[in-house]
């Protein structure tokens, strides 16, 4: 009989194949903290993957239907994540996050004297200069992002 | 390449045919830059030199490369005059002194303002030094003089000495010097060292760079010396800049271990890394390399602004 480590939710999100170590920032971008949690949210970290990758990390999140940004964040930490929504316990869409070639507006530059640090009317740009493990690049001053996680806007 | 109302922000952005267009334009515009000939493709044309930070050579040869071409100059002598004093974005000085002129020149203290300034200017935009960040006319002479002094830049050993980590114009000019498959050394103390984005995008070109912080060492089969200054207000801590400042100093003892045809480079001003003795020996290029500024520059001038020579 297949075990279930966490139970199937009946409406929201799930988020598979995170890689191992990453649902605490992926739980960041979900923007979780105390006082915002307004439905379950299950995480399972460290769990058997059937996939290649060994272990990954799981997070369920009850009703709620996570919005393009958010999804385009979580590319940014976890490239091979599967987003996967139910509604009335099946499956209505099940897809796979797309980093993009060019970012905008997701994370900030970790140069505290890059140009778009200094309240001037841009948004962050970024070129993905590598795909595994995601490497931002800031369009503006060609520094490469560290951190990624903890320069999330 | 048609150059013509395009941006300069950085030598990143040049592949190596178009910097060679570029200097093969600054040859032509020697007889005119020191005054042999005179000729003005850009009569009626305005020259916007937003300096934010002091500048000596890079103010004044845009200046005089914008006269020589015909072109009239406006520019800002204090900023604390200006509105920028009273808090206006760059991106709002941009837009505004864009309707004054046909080019803009921008020096700022932070890096990516020169793409950022490309980006909310119709004009062209020229990158005259952001920050730590990129300055592409600096290299352009740079390269300009190594290929006027030896022939080509191919296969030359060029050593790079001093304030590495800080100095703008070394993070370009390695980048440039790898495209052009010269072979380089970085000669600096460890917390001056070149940083690792720059050596990463070298080695993309295929150049493994020495390190070492010893001069002596690497001088005698040195083709180009490239002395920078070890800059005080690159420092954030005093006590680092006092450890290392005064470290590297050239002087004709040290030159007696070179190579006869080395050449000295220095992007100027310097306080005390090459003595003045060896101002006098033929190794001196350094005030050759500030007179290069201005044909190098009115190349650029010209190819943004569609001058015809």
């Amino acid at each position: 009989m297949k075990e279930f480590k966490i139970a199937p939710i009946r409406n929201g999100t799930v988020i598979d194949h995170i890689a191992a170590g990453q649902a605490l920032n992926v739980l960041k971008i979900l923007g979780v903290n105390e006082s915002n949690i307004g439905s379950t949210i299950s995480v399972a970290i460290r769990v058997q993957s059937k996939k290649e990758m060994g272990w990954k990390d799981v997070i369920k999140v009850e009703d709620r239907e996570l919005d393009p940004a958010t999804v385009d964040k979580i590319a940014l930490i976890a490239p091979d994540a599967t987003i996967v929504i139910i509604r009335d316990y099946y499956i209505a869409e099940k897809f796979n996050v797309a980093l993009a070639d060019h970012i905008t507006g997701l994370a900030r530059c970790s140069n505290p004297d890059c140009i778009t640090n200094k309240g001037e009317p841009v948004e962050p740009e970024f070129d993905v200069v590598n795909r595994r493990p995601p490497t931002l690049k800031c369009s503006y001053c060609d520094r490469i992002l560290t951190r990624i996680s903890d320069n999330l806007l | 390449m048609d150059f013509y109302d395009k941006d300069i922000v950085s030598i990143r952005d040049f592949t190596r045919d178009e910097i060679e267009q570029i200097l093969d334009l600054s040859e032509v515009m020697i007889p005119y830059a020191n005054g042999d000939k005179v000729k003005r493709p850009l009569d009626g044309r305005i020259l916007g030199n937003l300096f934010f930070e002091p500048s000596t050579r890079t103010k004044l040869s845009f200046e005089s490369a914008a006269l020589r071409l015909g072109a009239e100059v406006i520019d800002v002598s204090q900023m604390s005059m200006t509105s920028i004093s009273k808090g206006e974005t760059l991106a709002d000085t941009i837009r505004m002194v864009d309707t004054y002129c046909d080019v803009i020149v921008l020096r700022h203290p932070h890096e990516g303002a020169a793409r950022l300034a490309a980006k909310f200017s119709i004009n062209p935009v020229i990158n005259a030094g952001d920050g730590a960040g990129s300055h592409p006319t600096q290299t352009l002479l740079d390269l300009f003089t190594m290929r006027r002094e030896k022939g080509s830049i191919d296969g030359l050993n060029i050593v790079l000495v001093g304030d590495l980590k800080y100095g703008r114009t070394v993070h370009s000019l390695a980048d440039a010097l790898a495209m052009f498959g010269a072979r380089l050394t970085f000669v600096a103390p460890e917390s001056l060292q070149m940083p690792e984005d720059t050596v990463r995008h070298i080695g993309e070109r295929g150049c493994s760079p020495r390190k070492t912080d010893c001069l002596e060492e690497v001088i005698d089969d040195a083709d180009v010396l490239y002395v920078t200054r070890i800059q005080k207000e690159r420092f954030p801590d005093p006590d680092e800049y006092q450890k290392v400042a005064g470290m590297y100093r050239v002087d004709n003892a040290m030159l007696r271990e070179a190579k006869s045809d080395l050449i000295v480079m220095h992007p100027l001003p310097r306080i005390d890394e090459i003595a003045p003795e060896v101002d006098r020996t033929p190794h001196a290029k350094y005030f050759d390399q500030a007179f290069n500024g201005i044909p190098v520059r009115m190349a650029l001038l010209c190819a943004v602004l569609g001058g015809k020579m």
